[in-house]
């Protein structure tokens, strides 16, 4: 597996997520700069978390007019496994590589804290190692983690199982006591039509070692070594 | 712009720059002529309390800098430097931005978190935590609930931008600190030992470069405008604004750059800006600097070379380089999208020379600068001690339910979970965080090694305003016995000095002494201080704040997997005292919460509070304990209310043979005791080992079930208790109700 990190100004979960890439899951890892274009040799593209261009006017609202970012969207047309962690998330949803925008958190404040999510599927390349209904416990960092796309897209995706995660209780059941920022449905990552890119708002480069206070992030990447 | 010797300077105009007419003399006679109005701005900033201690360097030499753990010697840096082992170091420092907080709480906490973290780049350091310290007034006024949640909003919105996560600190509210917040921020970073840059300005014809921002008008005579009272009577034009995406930028740049080896000294523009920043790198290089302001970015339009020199706009840093690599350092910058402009350089002649388009606008002797007049003032008892300390206990009954008692005071905004706070702040970014927020002290891996570090902040206000010796002392200890029960062996403070006007006598004595409590304890702990901040002039309507040191420690685990949380870990453990099991009421949270009574004669033995931590060190590190837990404020019974609700299993205590109050036992706040928890099979090594340092060990109860039942009239639900606590804090702030003082 060769893999990369997309660094951008304002990256800030770029070394976590090269660290957890590298010497968790032992892919062979490099971080690029995000006014590189030569993207072509990597397996899988990883946005990472945190504030690209200072989140000016809205979260990957710049990010996703950085040179790499077009390398990133001809990667994902060949079948790359590209994935968005949390502001990685956000600058796919700019760059439309998936459906859905994200809006400000429903408490108005950026949350940290620890969620469980259901795995609602194991067919991509993402989720593979996982059970399907299994409960993850990953932390949340962010602000603006409450996504939202039309009922018609939201619909289609349920339909064609491509919203890969939902925020819930520890026994798995989705409901909004369990919801963090005021998801639709609870929505905690999706994947595109081609099933290969994946957004995220859960870190799970920050759960990946148990001296971190857990293990599960480590599916994600497990996964995308089968 | 020289001023003629006969034409004398008005008092108004030395009151701008916080002189008085005493060290208007003193400048006089140094220079040999009148100073111009730069340079009199030059030494009115660098002379200021704020840049300049000088009311407070005196006492400050009394505290213990001694350490073979250190790299630079305490004050000399812009941060301790403390070597953890494997060739790596940390570098930490606490700082106050609590002037700017009380009129512009947001920008003001923010830029308190921006300028902190440039104190640890600085060094060559990553940044890899923040901490922060936290004192409001009552939540009930309207005004403290907008400043604490201003505050809480800027800390939050700087510290996640910029990707550091706040993994610890503390909230206190006092109706002391109404109108004037305390607002402290600890920034942490690691190097490796060959990794560490000094902020000299050495060797003559290197060139001086200015990073980031462009100058602007915002923050002139900041450090002045933190050296008097009453801040609010100023504009908040003085209020920096930040901008933490910037600072991101030059964390990475400034860490990029370094390693090219073509930069001689690095130091960030902090209090007074460009001047403090030029006079203090050339001063420790016994050098002199020249500055051409016209070749400064700015942000308005016709500045003077006065705004220019004593801007304190944000995210600005001072590069020396080396001469002729110049182009490979701002290549960096220029990477990262920053602007570098080459402003001067460095001279032999031992005086800071600002030119404005060749023409000479200011020269002054660095050493005249950089030596302020030190003021040591008469050391007085003051009057109101003696009737603070008189506590008749007996005159206070006892409470008669104390299940009652203990859920009342598990929704007091200080003893309440802070978790509606750190809940909106970033702890886990970096990957480092193996405890966080809500435990006694937080805890970071180092990568590549097996060792962790630990770090608290405390601070005790009412307890140093009762007795500042015994509360600096106090202060100390608790911040130690919180890493300790982590797992950790303390090795180093770093501390901020947060007190009222000096020239009131009663505040200089509150200095004096809790100076000299922080340096008995420092030595009884074998630890130095590494460096800190002092900040006075804390006072609003004329109230002086509580005299209120916070005490960042750090902690070093040679093995990260023997940390210990505070959570009782599972059902049939033992539970124990460590120390004494019944406590003081005096200064306690509960005299203050039932009896509205700020009282009682505060005492600690070093002695005791050394060998109960060292016991509770050797039992962690012999794997014997499943939690430890400093019994601080509300005493026994909310600790064992807290790692209750930590560990998610309740507690049934039904052995406290004492002579003790009720309340004394329950809610007492001694220091040097900690809650342990164990399993059964250990009962006996760790009464052997406990016993062989002479430090009590009283076993007390069980783990199990899912209520608190503590002997002697207590039985409640753990999670009507856990609910009380939870919401405590969060009502108050929101303003949803008024705080409860029954």
């Amino acid at each position: 597996m060769k893999a990369c990190v997309v660094v951008f100004p304002g990256s800030n979960c770029d070394a976590d997520t090269y660290h957890a890439l590298k010497e968790v899951a032992g892919f062979d890892t490099d971080l690029r700069w995000h006014g590189d274009t030569d993207l072509e040799k990597y397996d899988l593209i990883v946005i990472p978390g945190g504030f690209a261009y200072g989140d000016h006017l809205r979260a990957g609202a710049i990010a996703h007019f950085a040179p790499a970012m077009r390398s990133v969207g001809e990667a994902a047309k060949r079948g790359v496994r590209i994935l968005g962690i949390c502001n990685g998330f956000q600058v796919l949803l700019e760059a439309g590589l998936l459906p859905g925008a994200m809006l400000r958190n429903d408490s108005l404040q950026f949350r940290h804290q620890w969620v469980d999510l259901r795995v609602e599927s194991t067919e991509t390349p993402f989720t593979a190692a996982c059970g399907q209904g299994q409960v993850l416990r990953m932390p949340i960092a962010h602000g603006e983690g409450n996504y939202f796309a039309d009922p018609e897209t939201l619909r289609q995706m349920g339909h064609e199982r491509r919203i890969v995660f939902r925020y819930s209780d520890e026994e798995g059941n989705v409901d909004p006591a369990h919801n963090p920022n005021g998801s639709a449905e609870n929505i905690a990552g999706i994947i595109d039509e081609g099933g290969n890119v994946m957004g995220m708002m859960p870190h799970p480069e920050r759960c990946s070692e148990s001296i971190l206070g857990g293990t599960h992030g480590a599916l994600i990447w497990r996964s995308l070594g089968l | 712009m020289a001023r003629a010797l006969d034409d004398p300077v008005s008092d108004t105009a030395l009151t701008a720059v916080a002189l008085n007419r005493f060290e208007y003399n003193r400048i006089l006679e140094r220079l040999g002529r009148p100073p111009n109005d730069l340079e009199l701005g030059m030494f009115g900033a660098l002379w200021s309390e704020h840049c300049g201690y000088k009311h407070s360097k005196a006492l400050l030499r009394r505290l213990p800098t001694d350490s073979p753990r250190l790299l630079v010697r305490a004050g000399d840096e812009n941060a301790g430097v403390v070597d953890i082992g494997d060739g790596m170091a940390i570098v930490f420092k606490i700082e106050s931005h609590n002037h700017p907080s009380a009129v512009e709480p947001f920008e003001g906490a923010a830029t308190g978190v921006g300028g902190i973290i440039r104190d640890i780049f600085t060094m060559g350091a990553r940044p890899i935590a923040l901490f922060d310290s936290l004192r409001f007034g009552p939540l009930d006024d309207a005004r403290n609930r907008y400043l604490a949640n201003g505050i809480v909003g800027g800390v939050g919105s700087y510290g996640n931008c910029v990707g550091i996560p706040t993994v610890g600190g503390e909230v206190v509210v006092e109706d002391c600190y109404a109108g004037n917040p305390l607002v402290n921020a600890m920034c942490v970073g690691l190097l490796r030992h060959q990794d560490l840059m000094l902020a000299e300005a050495s060797g003559e014809g290197n060139p001086l470069i200015l990073v980031g921002a462009d100058t602007g008008r915002d923050g002139i005579q900041g450090a002045t405008f933190a050296s008097v009272e009453d801040p609010e009577s100023s504009a908040r034009g003085v209020v920096q604004v930040g901008n933490p995406f910037l600072e991101k930028l030059l964390i990475e740049a400034c860490l990029e750059a370094l390693s090219t080896d073509a930069i001689i000294g690095l130091q960030d523009l902090g209090a007074a800006g460009l001047t403090s920043s030029s006079v203090e790198s050339a001063a420790r290089a016994g050098a002199g600097v020249e500055i051409d302001v016209a070749k400064i970015s700015r942000r308005a339009a016709n500045m003077t070379p006065y705004e220019v020199m004593l801007s304190e706009s944000q995210e600005r840093m001072l590069v020396v380089a080396e001469s002729g690599r110049e182009s490979e350092v701002i290549d960096v910058f220029d990477k990262w999208g920053l602007h570098s402009d080459v402003i001067g350089s460095v001279t032999s002649d031992g005086s800071v020379t600002i030119t404005e388009s060749g023409k000479t606008v200011a020269h002054v002797p660095i050493e005249h600068l950089n030596e302020p007049p030190e003021y040591r003032l008469a050391v007085e008892f003051p009057d109101y001690l003696a009737g603070a300390s008189a506590l008749d206990i007996s005159a206070i009954p006892e409470p008669k339910n104390v299940g009652e008692a203990l859920l009342s005071l598990l929704s007091a905004p200080n003893i309440a979970s802070k978790e509606c706070i750190y809940r909106t702040y970033d702890q886990t970014v970096g990957s480092n965080t193996v405890a966080g927020p809500g435990a006694d002290a937080a805890v970071l891996r180092i990568k590549g090694t097996e060792r962790a570090i630990a770090l608290s902040t405390d601070g005790n206000g009412r307890a140093c305003y009762l007795n500042p010796k015994a509360g600096g002392a106090m202060a100390v200890a608790e911040a130690a016995r919180n890493v300790v029960c982590a797992g950790a062996r303390p090795i180093a403070i770093t501390n901020c000095l947060n007190f009222g006007s000096p020239s009131d006598p009663m505040v200089y004595y509150q200095l004096y002494e809790t100076i000299e409590g922080i340096a008995e304890a420092c030595e009884a702990f074998g630890i130095p201080v590494t460096g800190g901040n002092v900040s006075l002039y804390n006072e609003a309507a004329g109230r002086q704040i509580y005299p209120t040191p916070v005490i960042g420690m750090l902690g070093l685990l040679e093995n990260v997997e023997t940390t210990t949380g505070i959570g009782f870990a599972a059902e049939g453990d033992v539970v124990a005292v460590m120390g004494d099991l019944a406590g003081s009421l005096d200064g306690s949270e509960f005299l203050k919460h039932f009896h509205g009574l700020i009282k009682g004669m505060l005492a600690i033995d070093l002695d005791r509070e050394v060998a109960v931590q060292k016991a509770c060190s050797a039992a962690i590190e012999a794997g014997l304990l499943r939690s430890a837990h400093d019994i601080s404020d509300g005493g026994l019974a909310v600790a064992l209310a807290e790692s209750c609700f930590a560990g998610g299993v309740g507690v049934n205590v039904d052995s406290v043979p004492t002579e003790a109050r009720i309340d004394e036992l329950w809610f007492g706040e001694s220091p040097s005791r900690i809650l342990v928890s164990i399993s059964p099979k250990h009962r006996s090594r760790l009464l052997d080992l406990t016993a062989s340092v002479n430090v009590p060990l009283h076993i007390i109860g069980r783990v199990g079930g899912d209520r608190l039942k503590l002997a002697r009239n207590a039985d409640v639900s753990l999670d009507e208790a856990r609910q009380i606590w939870s919401s405590g804090l969060a009502n108050v702030l929101s303003g949803r109700m008024e705080a409860q003082y029954t």
